[in-house]
């Protein structure tokens, strides 16, 4: 058997085995508390049944992850241009950033339901909370760490401030920012999950997947309660190989990951 | 090229950083317009700094520099640094990398245009300028480098160390070439290297420096004639010089006290 061959039997093996153990699981535990571990089959006859309402509430909080991410790339990449500017505003914001990042995001829920009209926005605007930190601090730590000799040689060719910045620490900050992309869109669906659950309503439709938790488990419908976990894997998954396949579009023709040594 | 080469004079020059040890101290030499002059010595030596202070990029602590009667600060248009490792940008092109200091400079596209497709040819990687970085071997990006310094028709050329990273046989043909491009050029160069064969090859006068505190610790002079090819380094002069000054850097070595 060829190497190539293995590499895509080992993982399906694993999750055959996964799957047995969880029957297992399933299968282990006493009458009163079998409900709590559905068998693999009633979670996947839960997924095709409600497959119409896992897929709206799917793309409603996908909306509220993608704005929320979106918004906290602009401001974020924004402010970390501001950051990597001058000492003076590192100095000055960095404290507040990291004030900002140690807060419990839940507490925003109570004052966004009360302050937010629309569902979406308060979802987005969680979203964006969660996702914002890394990616500033991504992005400003690839702006302001640039190769000395790089900088040099703009120095000596007497490139302005926004040369220097457009020219060379954007280009060079790319990865880094892919870097803090690629954590703020893992963080985006789970913190537009939280925003539906904390803040979200259904506003006369099926709401996004945090809803559809609150809504199953207070239902105690344990199997639409894992498909809809399984919904917002499926989301995540989403969203992670959108930016890896903008991060190709991005990098591949200069970054050594993509590049190689081709000669 | 309408621009004469430049003249260059140091004069009691210190440096030290912030609180450090004397980096160099007491650096006087003047240079004449074409000198190649190569500054040879221990690592610690101050070599690099002192290429650093001629370029401008850092201030000296006390003394003065004149390069053709100006400060190096007033000087960035007509001078030129080669880095080590080529310090191309992986993300621009062969073509983009070598016209960017004009680009930077605020000339216009057709002129920058007819200067870039002209450097490339004279380093013979006109067929490579669509190329990454990445996809160049370790000379062809070295002579990248050289391409992008010559865009600026340079009065004034400073390499540190360019081709330290380089095979031996490589090395060879872009000692070649850089000489080759200083018959058709007017230019001054220091050059700052760990070879004594490659000091000796490329330059007219070489600086010994020492350590601790960095110093001059003797000038060599090279007489040989230019302009010097491959078939110089088979001379006996040649490997008699090659002699000579490395019995100097070691006697520059002894002198670095520990």
């Amino acid at each position: 058997m060829n190497r190539r061959a293995l590499s895509l039997l080992a993982p399906l093996v694993t999750g055959l085995l996964l799957l047995l153990a969880w029957q297992l699981l399933h299968a282990g535990l006493s009458p009163q508390k079998q409900f709590l571990v559905p068998a693999p089959a009633a979670v996947g006859r839960a997924l095709i049944e409600n497959h119409a309402t896992l897929l709206q509430s799917a793309a409603t909080t996908a909306s509220g992850a993608a704005l929320g991410l979106l918004a906290a790339v602009v401001i974020g990449s924004a402010l970390a241009v501001v950051l990597a500017w001058s000492r003076v505003s590192r100095a000055a914001l960095f404290p507040y950033l990291m004030i900002l990042q140690m807060t419990p995001i839940i507490v925003f829920a109570p004052i966004l339901v009360l302050l937010v009209e629309a569902s979406l926005l308060r979802v987005a605007s969680i979203t964006f909370l969660i996702c914002f930190f890394p990616l500033v601090v991504n992005a400003t730590q690839g702006l302001v760490s640039v190769d000395p000799q790089l900088l040099d040689f703009f120095r000596l060719s007497r490139a302005s401030r926004f040369d220097e910045f457009w020219r060379l620490r954007i280009p060079s900050a790319a990865p880094g920012f892919f870097t803090g992309l690629r954590i703020a869109a893992t963080l985006a669906p789970i913190g537009a999950i939280v925003g539906d659950y904390t803040a979200g309503n259904s506003a006369g439709g099926v709401g996004g997947l945090g809803y559809q938790i609150i809504l199953t488990s207070s239902r105690f419908q344990m199997p639409q309660l894992y498909a809809t976990a399984i919904a917002g894997c499926v989301t995540g998954f989403l969203f992670v190989a959108a930016v890896v396949g903008l991060q190709w579009l991005v990098l591949r023709r200069w970054h050594p990951d993509y590049v190689g040594n081709d000669r | 090229m309408s621009a004469d080469p430049a003249h260059v004079v140091c004069h009691a020059l210190h440096k030290r950083f912030e609180e450090g040890p004397p980096v160099l101290e007491g650096i006087t030499f003047s240079a004449a317009p074409r000198d190649f002059i190569s500054l040879l010595g221990p690592s610690g030596c101050g070599k690099s700094t002192l290429l650093r202070l001629i370029a401008g990029l850092t201030p000296p602590t006390a003394g003065r520099i004149e390069i053709a009667s100006r400060g190096p600060a007033k000087h960035r248009e007509d001078l030129a640094f080669v880095f080590q490792e080529s310090a191309l940008l992986p993300w621009l092109t062969v073509a983009a990398n070598v016209e960017l200091p004009l680009q930077l400079r605020g000339m216009p596209a057709p002129r920058r245009h007819e200067i870039r497709d002209r450097v490339l040819a004279q380093v013979s990687l006109t067929e490579k300028a669509n190329a990454y970085p990445r996809q160049l071997s370790g000379g062809q990006k070295m002579r990248v480098s050289l391409a992008r310094a010559l865009t600026v028709s340079p009065r004034l050329l400073l390499l540190d160390e360019p081709f330290g990273a380089l095979d031996e046989m490589t090395r060879h043909h872009l000692n070649e070439e850089l000489l080759a491009l200083r018959e058709r050029e007017a230019w001054t160069a220091f050059f700052v290297t760990h070879s004594v064969a490659e000091a000796v090859f490329l330059s007219n006068r070489i600086l010994v420096m020492a350590a601790r505190p960095g110093r001059i610790h003797a000038e060599i002079s090279v007489p040989l004639p230019f302009p010097r090819t491959a078939a110089t380094r088979e001379s006996a002069a040649y490997q008699q010089l090659v002699a000579e000054a490395t019995a100097t850097l070691r006697s520059a070595e002894d002198a670095s006290s520990r």
